[in-house]
């Protein structure tokens, strides 16, 4: 592949022996590294077509089937539980044979692929219903090892930007994905198939930038660590390292402690009162914030060390947590909210793999960044379960309370504990 | 592979797909001039005036293709085959009672449809508009013509997202005053108050008092048929397992479609009849699922609508269990009768 990892053979960087990355400090590099350009590029285009089904979904359901979409969501508990253990066999499964990553990465992306045009024969709930949860496996698969290869495609010092250049253009094919879906919808009539062809049709486009511009392989730095197999052992001792044990635990921490965003709506809706219509935007306010705000929190977290951004990020959503327990009633409220909101993300969801990056052997990367994301994911459908009896019982301020000071608590205790001994010199 | 192959390979690629992706777009867009045109075999439909207080007349969506695609269409109750009369009002759901209208509409927005309800005079003029959260599901009209109801479905906007809730909202249409979620009403449940945060309303039926309607609550999983107080803004859990209930006309029985079990997850309901002197629920002879809040065409008359060729067809049952389902209009939708 031309666009050969940024880093180079001529300077591999050595993997200590307890994984920490040490590398030659102080040079920055002017560009993202091309891997990382062609990864978000996958990402972008992957996210348009799945946004756009995501988009006419609800609508498909009910007007061109005419099902009810009730109790639809009843198997997400189920398959929260699935989606974790394929995200870790994804992790592993790239690490073996010393970095699979492209090729996982690619097998998820052409799974999710694979599902669009099953959509257009399936007509009933229950085959819906499994050709999302395949794409979503897809999903879960693919994650950890493109993230491991965005970390090793990059060098140490400006990862944490290689990661907000990846989110921005994530998010940008998500904000995308709905505005494609309606226009086609609007140049047709009852045009749902449209929408499930064309989404395929970007979909297999995205399939075939991974396979072309994504080096796969092993890249010149997968060396050392790569030529030993990662067992399954091995993976299980990554939770032994400290360092890793250590993030883990705190992304776990504040997961439980993070609203899931739906509430975060709701509770923003009962607020202020924002009128119906308007409902179903809120997502994109704080999409268009992650979007803007993702570089700049990824390079500020190359410069300031990323526990700080990482911790920033959440004193924003527990900042946004304040304004909505507050009394003041301003037309600036749900703006001031949903930018919190975007910050939050911006901060921590590349932010956290940049970290956890850092702190894992190369030839376990993917199963380390998976270990680290399905903990937080599962914390945090944990916590949306906790949030919904929390406001049974209690309501929906006091509910929010208790979110904001547990988020409190665990942000000041992860303050401690990270203290960052070690990134003081990247 | 070089990486000008690449490129190529790309290109030559995209443009496969761009023309797969074009070809299925330009397919059905072709359909909207083959649903302009009138389906052999089905329905006459002519312009005309459509009024909500011509009696013996049922007015309801017209389904079938056509240039009066979607619009609110009047024929005689006791011929529904006759041809139809359009208005030229388009709706997705509707209802109507005592001169009183309720139009649930699409509004194609720039960027995403967004849904409104309209309040329908008795020559269909607009009275009132109301926003409605997401796609329109269920609408009634109160006996006296003097409140309206609908339910919308709202949700699914996470990644792949499958969860749904829906909002129920009532709008006193003389004042109008809007409630804009029965979700803010205090809820007894089994004789104590009740809160949770994944309580979901739909499917509103009105008394004759101004006062008092049912509908359907749900909440962990169940669904409970409720009665609710206008005045009080409460609403007290009856019975389990009832969704979308239809008050008949006498206000002595309920007809609702039940969850039985044993039946596929897509096609879950039959329907059933609750007496609510006595609580006995009496199966009616519809064999097949269905997912429509019924209407009372008289004291023991039923009539729904269940999937056909052209959208949904509208059938006709006794109330009391017996009979036979009996098909009454082809490609027509949301009926509601003017007595």
């Amino acid at each position: 592949m031309y666009v050969a990892d940024s880093r180079a053979a001529g300077t591999p960087a050595p993997a200590s022996a307890d994984g920490a990355v040490r590398h030659p400090a102080g040079r920055r590099r002017a560009a993202v590294a091309p891997t990382v350009l062609a990864l978000g590029t996958v990402s972008l285009i992957t996210d348009v077509s799945s946004e756009m089904v995501t988009a006419v979904l609800p609508l498909y359901l009910v007007a061109g089937l005419g099902l009810s979409p009730l109790g639809f969501g009843l198997l997400d508990g189920v398959y929260n539980g699935f989606s974790a253990v394929v995200r870790l066999a994804g992790g592993h499964l790239a690490d073996r044979g010393g970095g699979r990553h492209k090729w996982v990465a690619g097998l998820g992306y052409g799974v999710s692929a694979l599902c669009k045009p099953l959509l257009l024969l399936a007509h009933t709930l229950t085959p819906i219903g499994l050709i999302l949860a395949a794409d979503r496996t897809g999903k879960g698969l693919r994650t950890a090892p493109r993230d491991a290869l965005i970390s090793l495609s990059s060098p140490p010092e400006s990862r944490g930007r290689a990661f907000g250049v990846h989110r921005a253009m994530d998010t940008a094919g998500a904000l995308l994905g709905p505005l494609v879906a309606f226009w086609i919808l609007r140049a047709t009539v009852d045009g749902y198939d449209a929408v499930f062809t064309v989404s395929a049709c970007v979909a297999v486009v995205g399939v075939l930038v991974l396979v072309l511009f994504v080096p796969g392989g092993r890249s010149g730095a997968v060396t050392a660590a790569g030529l030993r197999r990662p067992t399954l052992r091995a993976a299980l001792a990554l939770l032994r390292t400290r360092d890793l044990r250590r993030i883990t635990v705190c992304a776990v921490l504040l997961g439980l402690a993070t609203v899931s965003d739906s509430f975060v709506y709701l509770l923003l809706q009962r607020r202020i009162g924002v009128p119906d219509r308007w409902f179903a935007l809120l997502p994109l306010g704080t999409a268009a914030a992650f979007l803007l705000l993702a570089v700049g929190a990824g390079r500020l977290a190359d410069r300031l060390g990323r526990w700080r951004v990482f911790l920033a990020g959440h004193v924003a959503l527990l900042a946004a947590y304040g304004l909505l327990l507050t009394s003041w009633h301003g037309t600036a409220l749900p703006y001031t909210v949903l930018l919190l909101h975007g910050a939050f993300y911006a901060a921590t969801d590349g932010v956290l793999m940049a970290a956890a990056s850092d702190r894992v052997p190369e030839g376990l990367r993917s199963t380390g960044l998976a270990v680290v994301q399905t903990g937080q994911a599962l914390a945090r459908f944990a916590c949306s379960l906790l949030f919904g009896a929390a406001w049974t019982v209690w309501g929906d301020r006091t509910a929010l309370l208790a979110s904001a000071v547990a988020l409190g608590v665990c942000a000041a205790w992860c303050s401690l504990t990270l203290r960052p001994a070690r990134e003081a010199a990247v | 592979m070089t990486f000008r192959t690449r490129v190529l390979v790309l290109v030559a690629a995209v443009a496969g797909l761009a023309a797969v992706a074009l070809a299925s777009v330009l397919h059905a867009s072709a359909r909207a001039d083959r649903r302009d045109e009138v389906q052999p075999g089905g329905p006459r439909v002519t312009a005309g005036r459509v009024t909500l207080t011509a009696p013996g007349r049922m007015v309801f969506r017209n389904m079938a293709w056509g240039p009066h695609r979607d619009e609110l269409t009047s024929v005689p109750a006791a011929d529904p085959a006759a041809p139809r009369t359009a208005s030229g009002v388009k709706c997705l759901r509707f209802h109507a009672a005592s001169g009183t209208g309720v139009c649930l509409q699409a509004v194609h927005g720039p960027v995403t449809d967004t849904y409104r309800a309209v309040i329908l005079d008795e020559n269909l003029h607009v009275t009132r508009r109301y926003d409605v959260p997401g796609i329109p599901s269920r609408a009634r009209v109160s006996p006296s013509g003097h409140y309206a109801a609908w339910t919308a479905f709202v949700g699914g906007d996470s990644y792949a997202g499958t969860d749904f809730s829906t909002r129920a909202a009532i709008a006193d249409v003389r004042t109008g005053e809007l409630i804009p979620s029965l979700e803010s009403f205090r809820i007894l449940k089994d004789g104590r108050a009740y809160r949770a945060a994944d309580v979901n309303f739909w499917g509103v039926t009105f008394a004759a008092d101004d006062r008092t309607f049912y509908a359907t609550l749900a909440t962990r999983g169940r669904t409970h048929l409720v009665r609710g107080d206008l005045r009080t803004r409460t609403v007290t859990t009856l019975r389990t397992n009832v969704e979308c209930p239809s008050l008949s006309p006498d206000g002595t029985r309920i007809a609702f479609k039940k969850r039985v079990p044993g039946l596929p997850a897509d096609a879950p309901w039959r329907l059933y009849v609750l007496d609510l002197r006595t609580l006995r629920e009496t199966p009616l002879a519809e064999p097949r699922s269905v997912d429509d809040q019924a209407v009372w065409k008289d004291t023991h008359t039923l009539l729904y609508a269940l999937p056909g060729d052209y959208g949904a067809d509208l059938y006709e049952l006794p109330s009391d269990g017996t009979g036979k389902p009996r098909r009454v209009s082809t490609a027509a939708v949301s009926p509601a009768f003017l007595p």
